[in-house]
């Protein structure tokens, strides 16, 4: 048992990469190469595909914009949610336990079902085609999970803790800035990474709210092809482009992540 | 821990209620305020109570969706959370390769939607796909744009792709958090590896593989872009789950009225859901 234990994940990770690597390959090939033949490799390698993506501004703004939005996201989300998920984890309050439960069933929302309502509202108060559009819609269901994940990991900080710097003398802000922020940064940082994956990855709300200002690349991809016919490439290489974001986040957080969800309770 | 009443907590908690309140609450108002009227153009409504939800309750499409949704849902369940604690045990718990599994595993979940769904799209397409050359070449008849049954396949392997990480990252943590000592005394009382796995493992796991059901559940539950990329809910209707119908209605159509009625139950049905999880998998703990 122990010593084919290692063939487990690897014959997963081998199925995760497949079809990964058949969109990198894809994308070093000429569209030509794609629907004429069936090639492991590619055959005439080009780098085409990226040149126009980094030269046409209606592509590469495709990327500025997605990652301001899941920028601002990320900061908006992770920073209400802080002295949020501080009340839950220390106090009881009136109400509390129905407000945690309500916050949640955000997360539980269909965006399917949100996508007209939020862009009737965010055209009404003016924001309709801004980043920051995109970014209100995603605190929807964001800001319940990482209200969710600090909370596990601020109740796992014993109480003494907040007590003896009261008694020191800090105030409640001082407090939480200089001690216990530094305190859960593991947790705010399994947060953040949460914010950026579903802002990240989410399409319809993206879709719906932004026209040309705010597009994101996701949004570009659907649109191309559908009008330019079939350029596989071109999608391929764009598709690859947009996993190399996740990844680099990945890496920083690698360390974080398994512990990240010990500590997060239900 | 033992909390202190203490009711000016409410001024941490405000922050997020007027952003959650703003997002939530007036969308939400605006879709049951569309649900109970009748339009007929030019911005002219009028009261019609409840027919639109008897209409959506009553109506065979939207059975079939629903039923093709849970269908769905209870597959990649049944699949995802047992693969997912079988690959979380059979990962290394120390060394270099716990990154290098992690970094990997943790690739599909960071890919953005429609990039998964047009990924397998391609990689499935049975003349120039790497998986539907192979399985033809196999033998297998196998077009998932033709045979709903190769689309069902396709759209579960897909989903079992980019999810069962989730799994088996909670699934890990919960197991990394075992300290050494339960396992020595297992081994000194000569467990075997079912037993430990019965009684330490999988009571220790639970808090976690709650999480993961629960987010598992309520994502397969609003699933859109992967199967709409994918199969665009064909061949016919055959893929066709619920917040894909619920698009075509509210943005083909722009039947608001029965679209609104029917996001409002469809809505009800993973509150309902998730609830009845959560109750039944956390009703021990309170017995304790």
């Amino acid at each position: 048992m122990r010593r084919v234990s290692w063939l487990v994940p690897t014959v997963y990770i081998l199925f995760l990469m497949l079809p990964i690597y058949w969109l990198v390959t894809m994308s070093f090939k000429t569209t030509n190469e794609i629907l004429g033949s069936f090639t492991l490799f590619p055959q005439s390698f080009t780098l085409e595909n990226y040149r126009v993506i980094f030269t046409d501004p209606t592509w590469y703004m495709g990327y500025v914009n997605s990652l301001i939005y899941v920028t601002i996201n990320t900061v908006l989300s992770v920073c209400v949610a802080l002295p949020a998920a501080y009340a839950f984890s220390r106090y009881r309050f009136l109400g509390d336990k129905h407000l945690f439960f309500w916050l949640l069933t955000n997360r539980m929302a269909p965006a399917a079902v949100f996508a007209l309502p939020f862009f009737q509202l965010y055209s009404a108060v003016g924001i309709f085609d801004t980043h920051l559009a995109v970014a209100l819609a995603h605190t929807l269901f964001n800001i319940p999970l990482a209200v969710w994940i600090l909370e596990g990991f601020m109740s796992g900080v014993p109480k003494q803790l907040d007590e003896t710097a009261y008694i020191d003398g800090y105030s409640f802000p001082s407090f939480f800035v200089k001690i216990f922020i530094p305190t859960i940064a593991a947790g705010i940082g399994v947060a953040a990474f949460f914010c950026f994956m579903f802002s990240w990855v989410e399409l319809l709300l993206a879709k719906t709210l932004t026209a040309v200002a705010a597009k994101p690349i996701a949004a570009t991809m659907t649109k191309t092809a559908s009008s330019s016919g079939y350029e596989l490439g071109l999608l391929a290489a764009a598709g690859t482009l947009t996993i190399i974001p996740g990844a680099i986040v990945i890496y920083f957080v690698r360390n974080y992540i398994a512990k990240g969800f010990a500590l997060g309770r239900v | 821990m033992n909390k202190t009443v203490n009711q000016k907590a409410w001024f941490l908690v405000l922050p997020v209620l007027v952003l959650v309140a703003f997002n939530a609450i007036v969308p939400l108002i605006t879709v049951v305020n569309y649900s109970v009227q009748e339009t007929f153009g030019n911005n002219v409504f009028f009261w019609s109570g409840i027919t639109w939800f008897e209409d959506v309750l009553r109506s065979p499409r939207f059975h079939a969706s629903l039923g093709r949704q849970l269908t769905f849902t209870f597959t990649i369940l049944a699949i995802e959370v047992p693969l997912g604690v079988l690959i979380a045990l059979a990962m290394p718990r120390k060394g270099i390769w716990v990154s290098v599994c992690l970094v990997l595993m943790a690739m599909p979940l960071l890919i953005p939607w429609n990039v998964v769904g047009a990924m397998w799209n391609i990689f499935a397409l049975p003349e120039i796909g790497l998986l539907g050359k192979t399985l033809n070449a196999m033998g297998f008849d196998y077009n998932y744009t033709r045979q709903p049954g190769d689309a069902w396949f396709t759209l579960i392997l897909m989903d079992v792709w980019h999810w069962t990480s989730l799994v088996v990252l909670l699934a890990y943590a919960g197991l990394v958090s075992i300290p050494d000592a339960y396992y020595q005394a297992a081994k000194i009382d000569g467990a075997s590896s079912w037993a430990i796995f019965r009684y330490i493992q999988l009571p220790k796991m639970k808090r976690v593989l709650t999480i993961a059901i629960l987010l598992r559940f309520m994502d397969s539950f609003n699933i859109y872009t992967e199967p709409s990329v994918l199969t665009g809910g064909g061949p016919g209707n055959s893929t066709t789950l619920l917040s894909i119908d619920l698009v075509k209605i509210a943005l083909g159509q722009f039947d608001l009225g029965p679209a609104a009625a029917m996001s409002l139950i469809y809505f009800l049905v993973i509150l309902l859901l998730s609830w009845i999880f959560y109750t039944v998998m956390t009703r021990d703990e309170a017995n304790q």
